[in-house]
């Protein structure tokens, strides 16, 4: 595993920015996480939350790290909005301790707290102007009066609101009112902002312009961001590492490459992107694993970091992407053969569902890359399938 | 969108001349010369003259105005402090019997309530005045002013609360600064709608009222027990055209700040589209 | 602390003046007459101790309750508030249906001010507003005269001081109450529902009875209640229309009081009459319950 060279990629967009302080030792990628002389911003110790007989957080540990982009994904009812609100203060844990910058938060109310919060429903005041409201928690600070007037113009002018100041709420358009309710909270200047669902109002174009101003925004102002999300594309575009949970309980934590191309669970591989999931047994060829799935199909081949036992059980995981298909039969591994039975045409690219002798449906994925109305592959034409040996994933169990 | 039927028109027209009529005949009659009500005798103000100087009327109506201003205002802060303590508090000790006293008030015929405030008034000794009054109208009135409020409360997006503690207040502070000027609307008309039914009651204030705080609808039933009088029906008018007047405003001006919003709105998303 | 003092005086406030006047109501009715000030006895004396409130104990009793079953003019009275309050809260259902139902058709921007029209008598004073029907129905009244003027009677009708009054009365200042939550239940109705069962096959009546109708009875059940359970307690209404054949328990309660002076059993009719709301109450409680459940 390799977290460094997938962070390259997908933090290119914080290498572009002006601020490298973070990036010590010229070293040229953002992971915290893997510095061990780094302290963590937010240490969550066993944390574990009970609404009566209902466990919303089972035993969870996490640390998040200074100007970290952190995303909390996973399904509604899986208890990252309730994650998100111990570290406001709305909520204390059952057991476990929280700890920011080392300091235990749990006597701490949440109006005393360094980290403020933007609401899933904004939560503006709605009989305050826009510049009372970003004012709102600098007045309660006991802020002086011309301060507070040069902080709500700089957050004004950060979110692009000048001309908005005196306007009601209700006389902004939703993108907007999502960039008041991101000034409101930042203004404060919190050690930790959390934001909760906070492009889940928008329409999807809007919401992927904004998930880039969000992280234009996060390098500028150096905060540190917990995002709660359920949307997957919003978590992998935006976050430096994702937090994959279910049922309460913590799936797996790492950069947003690493849960694709390596989940540690079936459920982080179904829940991210596209997949199909063979079930069998491993057996080790040297460096690689045989996976064998189906009586008169050939063993699968992968490359793993997973050790499976001889003759245990477990999954074979592969993204259609990593799929090609073929006329001829392709001299690779992993070769399959079947019968088109299902096009998916999307423009750039189309997925095909092809159906081995077995019964079993593999989806194969492929480009567009030539303009024409006519497709390589139609229904019921007899095909092939390949996939090279590092791009199976061996899942345990 | 259909059209609406004749049944509908008709049953509307119907309807609402059911409503009204009655009361266009008393304000009509209240202007008649003659003293008897039922025949008319030409256009006259004489009995408003009357009525203003009738001083037994001027000393009820002053009463009823001053229980009604302080019943309504306790009210008002109680109901409001009970509408909270039911749609924010959560599970408390004895919820169900708090729920169940707010509500019970709004069904219990005024005569029970009347008799059993009288009755406690006596046992602790305390006698029947403006004070009495005053104690009576607030405890039924509270029950509708909390009604009002907490069904704002309910839909009241309770984030907004967290998002001012989280941004520093406390909860007084969160409740005076967010809280209060939001639901404002609902708390003004929980304290009307209390002060028009602390104006009107006859029954609860025939128990609770002592000789000397006697109140309109007192004064009013007793003379009207006897037959119709135009004095009454000058009475009534005046009551009718104030509230009128007020439902009529009140109704004016949240139309146009509806309509202002809308407008507001609908500027908002154009902008944005450009 | 102050969290609970939002609650704590509202409680206490409700249980002085709402909740233990209800127990001496209930502990008077339980007590003999008496020709003194306040006319009831016993009088629980504190200073006596133990043995004051075991004599206290001892000298209440059933007795005022068994008088109720005795004279026939009590139960008589609550069979004739049931009776009343039921026919009036079927006439009232039978004018408010139409013009709840009008209402939830009518053009979205006339609702408002229909709705606004349906609330204002709300506002004006209950006691005008029966008196308002004393000029109409009277011997001379403007009713009589007009039916005499158009010839459709000879002799003038007399309906007040009758049930019929007290009926009308009922059925004009209740009618909001039975309006507004017909009214929300029809304006919620999904339009193209009827649109559907016209496409089934229904016609306008049936696709009314068969789905109209049954969407809105939670409405009609909550206002059926709405009118109900306080007409049986009324008291203005017979008392200025009914005559001295009417007899409602509100009105028997007062005299029993007032006139009568006879508190120990004013009391008892008060704890029968809450007995029987109890049931009505319940059952309204449930429907809105039920109601605010299928909401969420």
């Amino acid at each position: 595993m390799h977290p460094a060279r997938f962070t390259f990629s997908t933090r290119l967009t914080f290498l572009k920015g002006t601020d490298l302080a973070e990036t010590k030792d010229h070293q040229a990628v953002f992971a915290p996480w893997e510095d061990p002389n780094e302290a963590p911003l937010i240490r969550f110790r066993g944390v574990t939350k009970k609404f009566g007989t209902f466990t919303a957080i089972h035993d969870v540990s996490l640390d998040i790290y200074r100007k970290e982009f952190f995303a909390l994904l996973g399904p509604s009812g899986c208890g990252k909005t309730t994650l998100m609100r111990l570290l406001a203060g709305f909520e204390t844990p059952t057991e476990g301790q929280i700890e920011l910058d080392g300091h235990d938060i749990a006597p701490v109310p949440p109006n005393q707290r360094a980290v403020n919060m933007m609401f899933q429903s904004y939560a503006l005041f709605p009989h305050l102007s826009v510049w009372e409201n970003i004012a709102f928690g600098l007045k309660r600070e006991g802020m002086a009066k011309d301060k507070i007037g040069d902080r709500v113009t700089e957050m004004l002018r950060l979110t692009r609101l000048e001309q908005f100041g005196r306007r009601k709420p209700h006389q902004i358009s939703g993108g907007q009112r999502q960039r008041v309710a991101l000034a409101r909270s930042l203004a404060k200047a919190p050690k930790l902002l959390l934001l909760d669902e906070p492009l889940g109002a928008l329409d999807k174009k809007l919401r992927e312009e904004t998930q880039f101003e969000l992280m234009d925004i996060q390098e500028k102002t150096g905060t540190t961001f917990v995002i709660v999300t359920h949307d997957q594309e919003e978590a992998m575009t935006v976050a430096s590492r994702v937090a994959v949970m279910d049922a309460g309980v913590l799936k797996q934590v790492a950069t947003p490459s690493q849960i694709y191309e390596n989940p540690n669970s079936v459920y982080v591989a179904g829940f991210i992107g596209d997949v199909t999931i063979l079930q069998g047994r491993a057996r080790k060829d040297g460096e690689r694993y045989l996976v064998d799935w189906a009586e008169g199909q050939p063993p699968l081949v992968t490359h793993s970091g997973v050790e499976i036992g001889p003759g245990e059980t477990c999954h074979y995981a592969i993204r259609p992407e990593k799929v090609e298909i073929h006329k001829d039969r392709p001299d690779d591994d992993n070769v399959l053969h079947g019968k088109v039975i299902d096009i998916g045409y999307l423009g750039n690219i189309s997925t095909y569902h092809v159906e081995l002798a077995n019964g079993q449906i593999i989806r194969a994925q492929s480009f567009n890359t030539e303009r024409s109305t006519r497709q390589a592959f139609t229904w019921e034409d007899e095909v092939w399938v390949n996939w090279t040996d590092r791009c199976g994933i061996l899942l345990a169990g | 969108m259909r059209r609406l039927s004749a049944f509908n028109v008709v049953s509307l027209t119907l309807g609402f001349a059911f409503l009204y009529v009655p009361m266009l005949i008393l304000v009509i009659y209240s202007f008649n010369e003659s003293k008897l009500v039922t025949v008319w005798a030409g256009f006259s103000t004489k009995w408003y003259g009357e009525l203003a100087g009738n001083q037994q009327f001027l000393d009820a109506a002053w009463v009823t105005l001053r229980v009604a201003f302080f019943s309504s205002t306790i009210a008002t802060v109680l109901g409001t402090m009970a509408a909270y303590a039911l749609i924010r508090s959560g599970r408390f000790w004895g919820r169900t019997a708090f729920s169940g006293m707010i509500y019970a008030p709004l069904v219990m015929p005024e005569v029970i309530t009347g008799l059993s405030l009288l009755l406690l008034f006596i046992a602790i000794g305390l006698d029947r005045g403006i004070l009495t009054l005053v104690l009576a109208h607030t405890t039924f009135c509270m029950c509708y002013v909390s009604v009002v409020v907490s069904s704002r409360l309910i839909t009241f997006d309770q984030s907004l609360e967290e998002a001012a503690r989280d941004l520093g207040c406390t909860a007084a502070e969160s409740f005076r600064l967010v809280t209060l000027p939001i639901i404002a609307p609902a708390v003004v008309s929980g304290w009307l709608l209390a002060f028009t039914l602390s104006l009107d009651d006859l029954v609860i204030a025939s128990f609770t009222s002592g000789p000397s705080s006697t109140t309109l609808p007192i004064k009013i039933f007793s003379s009207v027990r006897l037959g119709v009088s135009p004095e009454i029906n000058a009475l009534s008018t005046i009551m009718i055209g104030i509230v009128a007047i007020g439902v009529i405003i009140a109704s004016l001006m949240t139309k146009r700040s509806m309509a202002r919003r809308l407008a507001d709105e609908a500027a908002a998303d154009r902008a944005e589209l450009t | 602390m102050r969290k609970s003092l939002v609650y704590l005086i509202p409680f206490l406030w409700l249980l002085a003046l709402f909740f233990v006047p209800f127990l001496i109501v209930f502990k008077i009715s339980l007590s003999d007459i008496a020709l003194a000030r306040p006319p009831y006895m016993p009088q629980l004396d504190l200073s006596e101790g133990l043995a004051g409130i075991r004599a206290f104990l001892s000298e209440l009793d059933f007795e005022n309750f068994v008088f109720l079953t005795t004279d026939s003019l009590y139960w008589k009275a609550y069979l004739s508030s049931l009776r009343i309050a039921l026919i009036a809260t079927f006439l009232t259902l039978l004018v408010g249906y139409p013009i709840a139902y009008g209402m939830a058709r009518a053009p979205h921007h006339w609702r408002p001010t229909l709705l606004m029209l349906v609330i204002l008598p709300f506002w004006t004073s209950f006691l005008i507003r029966v008196y308002a029907w004393m000029g109409i129905l009277g011997q001379e009244g403007y009713l009589n005269q007009v039916l005499l003027w158009t010839g459709l009677i000879s002799e003038p009708l007399s309906i007040l001081n009758t049930n019929t009054a007290v009926y009308i009365g009922v059925v004009y200042t209740y009618l909001p109450f039975m309006i507004l939550p017909i009214y929300a239940a029809l304006e919620r109705l999904d339009i193209s529902l009827i649109e559907a069962a016209e496409d089934l096959g229904c016609s306008r009546t049936s696709a009314f009875w068969l789905v109209t109708f049954p969407l809105s009875r939670p409405g009609v059940t909550a206002g059926c209640f709405l009118v109900f359970i306080p007409t049986i307690g009324e008291f203005v209404i017979p008392s200025l229309l009914g005559g001295s054949k009417t007899l409602m328990i509100g009105k028997v309660l007062w005299e029993e009081f007032f006139s009568n002076r006879d508190w120990p059993v004013a009391s008892a009719v008060a704890v029968v009459l809450l007995l029987i709301l109890i049931v009505p109450i319940i059952f309204f409680q449930k429907n809105q319950q039920r109601q605010a459940e299928a909401d969420a």
